[in-house]
């Protein structure tokens, strides 16, 4: 019957395989690295739209297999995996993503000299993804949450040869590591109030859903809050958003696959997974919810300002990872994860499109491209989608998801929603400014013999296309067919009116806009560079937030090392090698005993002797 | 009986140990140590006859230890003529080629 869902183990297999074959065939091979990777990611795709497609029907239950992993005395640590309607979802999303970006880097990575490399890092990459999607517990979780910070950390530093690249790898692991050690935190703090110390995400749903009272609310909100700090650091929020936008510096494909599509929305399923925790306590909520809300306007408004092309679909990122949070603060669990399923797609595209236009024009600064629209075609039309979803325009994805978040907020919180509205305007400003700068105008300096990608690239923006125009109608105003699958609860219709009018209001208000600034040219580009310098420059270095850590946190931690160091050095070193030099001088002096003289030695041993004796005797006398 | 061959025995023991000790002839040490070997000897063979279980082994013993330092003496003496021969004195500060 769920033969498929059953088999789910071996998703993470397929992309485990390949990344073992890649690994042991070495850089030579190098049309093998493409095929193997693609290969290991189509496997894995097709399983998982197995499993999704079997679960379609009415009553898809919760699948949950495990074994014995550690006993330690009376607990014993169980490993395995669970199949939700979330986490396949999930599944299909990873693996479809990842096999278009395969697929993609074979024409973007071509001439690349660690191509095979290149596919063993995504193919490690996809399987710890679909390893930390099917985990049924927070430990192997956290396990995988790592091992895909260190797939990160090894593509955003793939060009390592770039210290820039060297430096963004190091800053994307540390920063990561500051939440990642809240979310440890958080897990172990939960071991330890637990009933029987179980992690596994079943048990934690039945402890937080039953109103047992077995957690006090002060340490589920403490849980809570240290969970989304993991969350915070993964999916880039404020304030560990400074990563994201420098990660930037890898390949273009992982930039889609990575920071875009899967591994920054790992922090939004994180809270959906551990959902009952947060639903406890509303501290916790409205944190989640204001710190996504802020960091949606918050990085919207950077986006507004940056000038190279990764840099404000980084930002963009950001800001969309915002929206998904303050959704799921807002209890739109739905919501939340209807944007991360539209998102992954048109942010994925976008990605892709701007990989394809780099690909072409050599360079990221946007105000160098220009009139590609003609030379690109496939490019050109894709991008506009992709960035039509992202606006929120009608029909496309985006919309559908961005609308249910807006409305959510309009029925709870009307701050958030207007919060959420000006980054909805942001949002489709800066993507209009994007498309008209890139693709329409005069063309550039740099886009003279620019040319379209070929078809392997084309391809995976074809289908990214579609899917960003269409995902958006499993769950729509009328039609909660989404919600009520993926939560299992039927989902009355949803819809807003005002919520709808206003986002396409906003939308098309930012796109009029885009387009009167950047593409008729109605009004001066330069007006707000004249008239307030000081905010261009502000949005611009984003709040300069990167020189704030640098002076608050980077300097004092370098202070306190150096003094550290020299503590280290002199006090802790002195002593060490005082207690050599003073080992050394007594073994000198204990040397000089050592004159050769038998008769010395004789008349020291007679002595010991005698010494002996006298103890051995005198201890008869002692009381 | 015992006592009077065990003090018999330590004394010959003592003068033995203070001539290994404190001669400076190397031939004189060699002879000391002999005299501290028979004085081990006298006390094996005094208590296998008066002793609190009189055994023939402490005579046997002693035959072989009389044997071993016969033995000993004559690699003594060899090893004192080829230091001799060598260094052209027997006293025995001036062999300290083992010193640190």
């Amino acid at each position: 019957m769920d033969m498929y869902t059953q088999a789910a183990w071996l998703v993470p297999l397929f992309p485990l395989a390949a990344f073992l074959l890649l690994t042991a065939l070495g850089r030579g091979f190098r049309k093998a690295g493409a095929l193997i990777g693609s290969a290991g990611a189509l496997a894995a795709f097709v399983l998982s739209l197995l499993i999704v497609v079997e679960r379609l029907g009415e009553g898809a239950v919760d699948y949950n297999n495990a074994i014995d992993w550690i006993a330690i005395g009376d607990y014993t640590l169980r490993i395995g995996f669970e199949v939700t309607n979330l986490t396949a979802m999930m599944l299909v999303v990873v693996t479809l993503v990842s096999f278009l970006v395969n697929l993609y880097s074979a024409g973007y990575m071509k001439n690349d000299e660690r191509i095979t490399v290149f596919y063993g890092y995504v193919s490690l990459f996809t399987f710890s993804m679909l390893g930390l999607v099917l985990s049924d517990n927070l430990l192997s979780l956290y396990i995988f949450w790592e091992l895909v910070g260190v797939c990160s950390f090894l593509l955003v530093g793939f060009w390592y040869t770039k210290p820039k690249a060297r430096a963004a790898a190091k800053k994307a692991f540390i920063v990561t590591r500051i939440g990642d050690a809240g979310l440890l935190l958080g897990i172990l703090l939960l071991f330890w109030y637990m009933p029987d110390h179980a992690l596994d995400f079943t048990t934690i749903q039945s402890v937080f859903d039953g109103q047992s009272g077995a957690i006090t609310t002060g340490i589920t909100t403490l849980i809570a809050l240290l969970i989304f700090l993991g969350a915070i650091g993964k999916s880039g929020q404020f304030p560990l958003h400074v990563w994201l936008p420098d990660a930037m510096e890898g390949p273009t494909p992982i930039s889609a696959l990575i920071h875009a599509a899967t591994m920054v929305a790992a922090g939004v399923f994180l809270i959906a997974r551990t959902y009952d925790i947060f639903q406890d306590s509303a501290a916790a909520m409205e944190t989640v919810a204001y710190v996504g809300g802020f960091t949606a306007i918050f990085a919207a408004t950077v986006a507004l300002a940056q000038n190279d092309i990764k840099r404000i679909l980084a930002y963009s990122t950001v800001s969309q990872l915002g929206y998904m949070m303050m959704a799921l603060g807002l209890g739109s669990l739905t919501g939340g994860v209807f944007h991360l399923f539209t998102h992954a797609f048109f942010k994925a595209l976008l990605f892709l499109g701007a990989g394809s236009v780099i690909h072409a024009v050599h360079t990221q600064n946007i105000h160098e491209m220009g009139g590609l629209a003609s030379k690109m075609r496939v490019t050109a039309w894709t991008f506009a989608v992709g960035a039509l979803a992202l606006s929120g325009i009608p029909p496309f994805s985006g919309f559908w998801s961005k609308d249910m978040i807006l409305t959510a907020a309009i029925e709870t919180n009307p701050l958030l929603f207007v919060v959420g509205l000006a980054a909805a305007f942001c949002t489709a400003l800066y993507m209009a400014r994007l498309f008209f700068l890139v693709f329409m105008g005069k063309p550039g300096s740099a886009s003279a013999d620019a040319h379209e990608a070929p078809a392997v690239m084309t391809a995976p923006l074809v289908v990214l296309a579609v899917l960003a125009a269409a995902a958006g109608f499993v769950e729509t105003p009328w039609n909660g067919w989404f919600g009520s699958w993926l939560s299992g609860e039927a989902e009355a219709a949803h819809g807003s009116g005002v919520a709808i009018v206003a986002s396409i209001a906003v939308g098309l208000l930012g796109l009029y806009v885009g387009w009167l600034i950047y593409g008729k040219g109605g009004v001066s580009r330069k007006a707000a560079a004249e008239r307030a310098p000081w905010l261009v420059k502000l949005l611009e270095n984003g709040y300069y937030a990167d020189e704030l850590y640098a002076a608050v946190i980077v300097k004092p931690i370098r202070t306190i090392g150096s003094v550290l160091m020299v503590v280290d050095e002199y006090i802790i070193g002195g002593l060490v090698r005082l207690a050599g030099i003073a080992t050394a001088y007594a073994g000198r002096t204990a040397a000089r005993l050592q004159n050769g003289q038998v008769q010395t030695y004789g008349l020291a041993a007679a002595i010991g002797f005698v010494v002996l004796v006298a103890a051995i005797v005198g201890r008869r006398f002692w009381p | 009986m015992l006592p009077s061959y065990l003090t018999m025995a330590a004394i010959l023991f003592c003068i033995g140990l203070y001539g290994a000790l404190a001669k400076r002839n190397a031939v004189i040490v060699l002879l000391s140590l002999e005299l501290m070997l028979n004085a081990v000897n006298l006390n094996l063979i005094a208590f296998s006859k008066y002793g609190v279980v009189p055994s023939l082994t402490g005579q046997i013993f002693s035959l072989f230890t009389i044997t071993v330092a016969a033995a000993e003496a004559a690699i003594g003496v060899a090893i004192l003529i080829a230091l001799f021969r060598m260094r052209g004195t027997v006293n025995v500060d001036e062999f300290d080629k083992m010193r640190r």
